[in-house]
């Protein structure tokens, strides 16, 4: 496979020809906020979060989609990408309900880690307060659509590693939530095989097990690395969960 | 102590919260003797005075801004005072406040006075003696301008500590890598 270089703040890297900026930025330990990405999962670009700029193209581009090429110059972090990603934190902040003190997942929460990340000190746009809806219908588990920020990694795990694809997406803009079946309760679905691993994958508190309470929902995403590398190398590695 | 140098004035307000993080300021324990001799507390739900007073130097608001009462006394510190600090995440987010704000004044009014009730079965409609809710409960900053923003809930003693001593300094405390958090 060919290989390319390209510079990243400054610094020149080679990559894999069909890697993405992404991949070589966490290979060098280059900081990138992310939040729909995860790896092991397809790539979406839904979050922006890893918008960066590339010489030569008048739009901000999202590190985790875009490919590597021969020669190109990418900033990772300027005034402007910062001031972007806070702009995102926020408002993910304000178009939920999220209220860190009293949620399962208050300080192991990837929306939290980006708030201090991306330094949201407070949110200037008004707060929407939607009337969003908590579905405890599963006998294991919970959705509460007042954490979701739409991320969508519980549909690809769902679909791409347990293959049951009880999750989807439903509605558009504001309107748009993730719905299990056909749009039923969760408990209802005939495909669930209350694996959980939607629940490990989720970034808030929007999936959570029954019976946890504040700050005690803590989600285990090594399960995904483990799984992977078994199919794709026919390895066992051991479970870490960093 | 001396009473010749001009020590700073410092107010505390409760507005829509919980006292938590006035509960977490008296947690500064011992250090409130060291903090009582650097400045003057002129106006605090922990002392007595009626009146939020003019010319205050740094001023902490606790809670969110949930009735006409909070709102007006928002306005009487931002005018009356140098420095605002957002005291602590329902200040700075509306947080546990502001849940209710999905729901109507009159579901919310209906539900605490007369359905959670065994045996008064009136809703308050003397809006001299009780404060009349907002329709929706706001973070200060939404309301007025704030200098700093002090988070987490509550915030613990050692931010406290921290912040008013930045401020006593003159300086705007910075929280975003060392104490921003929030929950």
């Amino acid at each position: 496979m060919a290989v390319k270089t390209l510079t990243i703040n400054g610094e020149q890297y080679s990559a894999q020809e069909g890697e993405s900026i992404l991949s070589v930025a966490r290979q060098h330990h280059i900081p990138i906020p992310t939040l729909c990405h995860l790896e092991g999962l397809s790539t979406v670009g839904a979050c922006r979060l890893c918008v960066v700029q590339v010489e030569g193209s008048p739009k901000l581009l999202p590190a985790c989609t875009t490919k590597v090429e021969e020669g190109m110059v990418v900033t990772t972090s300027n005034t402007k990408l910062d001031k972007y990603r806070r702009m995102i934190v926020a408002l993910l902040a304000s178009e939920g309900n999220h209220v860190c003190a009293v949620c399962v997942a208050n300080n192991h929460c990837e929306l939290q880690d980006l708030a201090y990340q991306v330094g949201l000190v407070r949110v200037r746009y008004p707060y929407l307060y939607p009337d969003k809806k908590l579905d405890a219908t599963h006998k294991e588990y919970v959705m509460d659509h007042n954490r979701c920020v739409l991320c969508t990694r519980c549909v690809r795990v769902c679909d791409e590693v347990e293959g049951a694809h009880v999750w989807d997406v439903a509605g558009r803009g504001i309107n748009c939530e993730i719905v299990s079946g056909l749009n039923d309760n969760w408990g209802n679905s005939q495909t669930c095989t209350e694996c959980g691993k939607c629940v490990m994958v989720c970034p808030t508190g929007a999936l959570f097990e029954k019976g946890v309470t504040v700050s005690e929902m803590e989600k285990k995403k090594g399960f995904l690395k483990y799984i992977i590398t078994a199919r794709q190398k026919k390895e066992w590695v051991s479970i870490s969960n960093d | 102590m001396s009473d010749t140098i001009i020590k700073p004035k410092v107010a505390t307000v409760w507005l829509g919260g919980c006292s938590g993080c006035h509960m977490s300021f008296l947690d500064l324990d011992e250090r409130l003797l060291e903090l009582a001799d650097k400045i003057q507390l002129v106006f605090s739900p922990i002392a007595d005075v009626k009146v939020f007073p003019q010319d205050v130097d740094i001023t902490l608001v606790e809670g969110a801004v949930t009735n006409d009462e909070n709102e007006e006394m928002a306005h009487t510190i931002r005018k009356n005072s140098r420095y605002v600090l957002s005291f602590g995440d329902c200040a700075t987010t509306g947080n546990v406040t502001a849940m209710r704000n999905r729901f109507t004044e009159k579901e919310l009014i209906d539900r605490s006075y007369r359905e959670l009730s065994d045996i008064c079965n009136s809703v308050p409609n003397d809006f001299t003696l009780i404060a009349k809710l907002r329709e929706q409960a706001t973070p200060l900053h939404h309301v007025i301008r704030v200098d700093a923003f002090l988070h987490g809930c509550p915030p613990t003693p050692d931010e406290i500590w921290f912040a008013m001593n930045e401020l006593l300094q003159g300086r705007i405390p910075i929280f975003n890598t060392q104490f921003l958090r929030y929950g």
